[in-house]
């Protein structure tokens, strides 16, 4: 059963001051997010993950499309039951403390005195704020905030779960923490979605990710099918400009030139084809690495070919 | 059980008002101003007792005003601003509830405040009289009219800061408040214009701002007049009915609202 079905979601916000237009945030996304999967979210800033992530928790409305959360519209009372929401750089009531805010979140979730006890102590705990539970909220650092945020996040024991940048503001530790609660949560068969732009986060941990870039969705799948497109080797050369349309064929996208040299991407099947032309031409091979299977190359390179692709093969065609 | 979201949000609002340090310092302006209505009827011989009901009874009315106002309008939008809506409503909790639980939270604010006002009013008057008579009754009649007025004023609140900022939601509140409060000259010059769009005019504001001029007793029962049973009836009413289309309204506003 899917946990999450997105499909055709749009959302057009409205900025200038005088003169309302639309801004769209979010692109027709359509996405399946499975139980039992630790799912990432990836983007840069501004690409749409918050916007998202609002959209699922019916915090804000789509233009258009729709979301479901276990087979039902968003925002019903009945799926919060079934939902945790960290929401990006939390704030909470400052005058409450640590103790008192999960008491009173605990409410909602009509759970009786005894229970609502044992999960505020376990959450407290789990989040390592045990021995700051009288402090007031408003004396919370950002990281602190992000742990109790966290905590309120899991409270009644929640199937899917959603964070919107779980690890920003925490220290080496609490990254350590939060990507240790992921996997925990993974072992309970619990569904996790989580957006941010830190890929190590990701690489470590999730199953599948999506990727999202100004709004639009520009990949999705297993980690290691996203990888495996991106076998092959970058090779840097000097030779004759008069090579340089014969490079740009072999290569699998636009070659650069810097200082008299040419960087290129080769494919696998691509290689022999390529040494041979280096021998026959007297092209000088400056160096030639394997490229390393890693979604931040992946990713970077999407999100360039999608926001400065022109720009790159104008210039390769000026050579 | 169903309730139950309604009331955590009411118990929070009433403990972040208790915890907010405004209310104190009105409580203080309060109790000063009661002091100094006691000082000033000690000078003034004879009528000592109709001052000190005018005064005191205005005092609880007006720093309750100011408190309704002032927490009022920053009842939805500092959680709107401040984005600790988020993980509330992420809680099985509809916007309704919540917005239910906002504006009662406030009243129960305002209740607790308007009793500790009164206690020392009852205070003052016993010390200047030392006793009680019976027209003394009529005082309770004001001083629930005082709590009807907070709770319409509270309703008014809450629905500008569903769209507009804090300051401008005293600002329209405010105004609504004077206008309401001469609601009755208003209707009395639609009844002597000759002018018909001035008439209609005047009809249509007089129906559509809060009558606050029949919430005010404070003259007459300073005078030991009675206040007649139909009039406490038709406020009770006209609150509820006043109260309920602005929360429902709030409501519908509020929850097609994209919290960004
Ligand atoms: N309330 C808003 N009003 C107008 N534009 C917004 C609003 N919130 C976000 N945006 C815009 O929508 C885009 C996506 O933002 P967001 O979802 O916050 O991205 P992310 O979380 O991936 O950093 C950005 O271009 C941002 O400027
Ligand atoms: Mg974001």
């Amino acid at each position: 059963m899917t946990a999450i079905q997105i499909s055709g979601l749009t959302k057009d916000y409205q900025i200038g001051f005088w003169r309302k237009r639309p801004w769209r945030a979010l692109d027709g996304l359509s996405l399946e997010v499975e139980r039992g999967e630790v799912f990432g979210f990836l983007g840069h800033n501004g690409a749409g993950k918050t916007t998202t992530l609002k959209l699922l928790t019916g915090l804000i409305f789509p233009t258009a499309g729709t979301a479901k959360v276990l087979g039902k519209p968003v925002g019903q009372p009945e799926t919060f039951r079934h939902l945790g929401y960290l929401p990006e750089n939390p704030y909470f009531y400052d005058y409450l403390t640590a103790q008192e805010l999960l008491d009173y979140f605990a409410h909602f979730f009509q759970m009786d005195a005894g229970l609502r006890v044992r999960r505020r102590e376990e959450m407290l705990k789990l989040v390592g704020l045990d021995s700051f539970r009288d402090m007031p909220l408003r004396k919370f650092s950002k990281g602190m905030l992000q742990r109790i945020g966290i905590a309120q996040a899991v409270l009644h024991d929640p199937e899917i779960v959603l964070l919107d940048e779980p690890m920003s503001g925490l220290d080496p530790m609490g990254r350590r923490e939060v990507r240790d609660l992921i996997v925990q949560m993974k072992a309970e068969g619990k569904t996790v979605f989580f957006s941010t732009h830190i890929l190590s986060d990701v690489e470590a941990l999730c199953d599948r990710v999506a990727i999202l870039n100004r709004g639009k969705l520009v990949g999705v799948g297993r980690l290691s099918e996203l990888l495996r497109q991106r076998s092959g080797v970058e090779a840097v050369v000097e030779c004759a400009s008069s090579c340089s349309a014969e490079l740009q064929h072999l290569a699998s996208k636009p070659v650069t030139v810097s200082g008299g040299q040419y960087r290129l991407e080769i494919q696998e099947e691509n290689m022999p084809r390529f040494l041979a032309f280096c021998q026959t031409e007297g092209v000088r091979l400056v160096s030639l690495n394997p490229i390393r299977a890693s979604l931040e190359d992946y990713f970077t390179e999407l999100s360039q070919s999608a926001s400065d692709g022109e720009h790159v093969s104008s210039g390769v065609s000026a050579l | 059980m169903n309730s139950s979201p309604v009331l955590a949000v009411t118990l929070n609002t009433f403990r972040e008002a208790v915890r907010d340090r405004i209310l104190y310092n009105l409580v203080a302006f309060a109790v000063i101003l009661i002091a100094s209505a006691v000082l000033f009827g000690q000078i003034s011989i004879g009528i000592e007792k109709i001052i000190l009901i005018n005064l005191g009874l205005s005092s609880i009315s007006v720093f309750g005003l100011l408190i309704a106002i002032f927490l009022g309008i920053n009842l939805v939008f500092k959680e709107i601003d401040k984005r600790s809506l988020y993980a509330l409503l992420s809680k099985p909790v509809r916007r309704w509830q919540f917005l239910l639980g906002k504006f009662l939270g406030l009243n129960v604010t305002l209740l607790v405040n308007t009793i500790f006002m009164t206690a020392g009013f009852w205070a003052a008057l016993y010390y200047l009289n030392r006793k009680f008579e019976r027209q003394d009754q009529f005082i309770w009649v004001a001083i629930y009219f005082i709590l009807l007025e907070l709770s319409l004023v509270t309703a008014i609140c809450l629905f500008f800061s569903c769209f507009s900022t804090p300051v401008l939601s005293a600002v329209f509140t405010f105004l609504l408040y004077i206008i309401g409060s001469f609601s009755a000259d208003i209707r009395g010059f639609g009844e002597l214009t000759h002018s018909a769009p001035l008439k209609a005019l005047s009809t249509f504001v007089y129906y559509l701002v809060p009558n606050f001029s029949d919430f005010s007793v404070a003259a007459p029962v300073a005078h030991g007049k009675a206040v007649p049973g139909t009039l406490v009836l038709l406020n009770t009413i006209y609150t509820l009915c006043y109260a309920s289309v602005l929360l429902v309204a709030s409501m519908a506003v509020f929850s097609r609202k994209d919290l960004k």
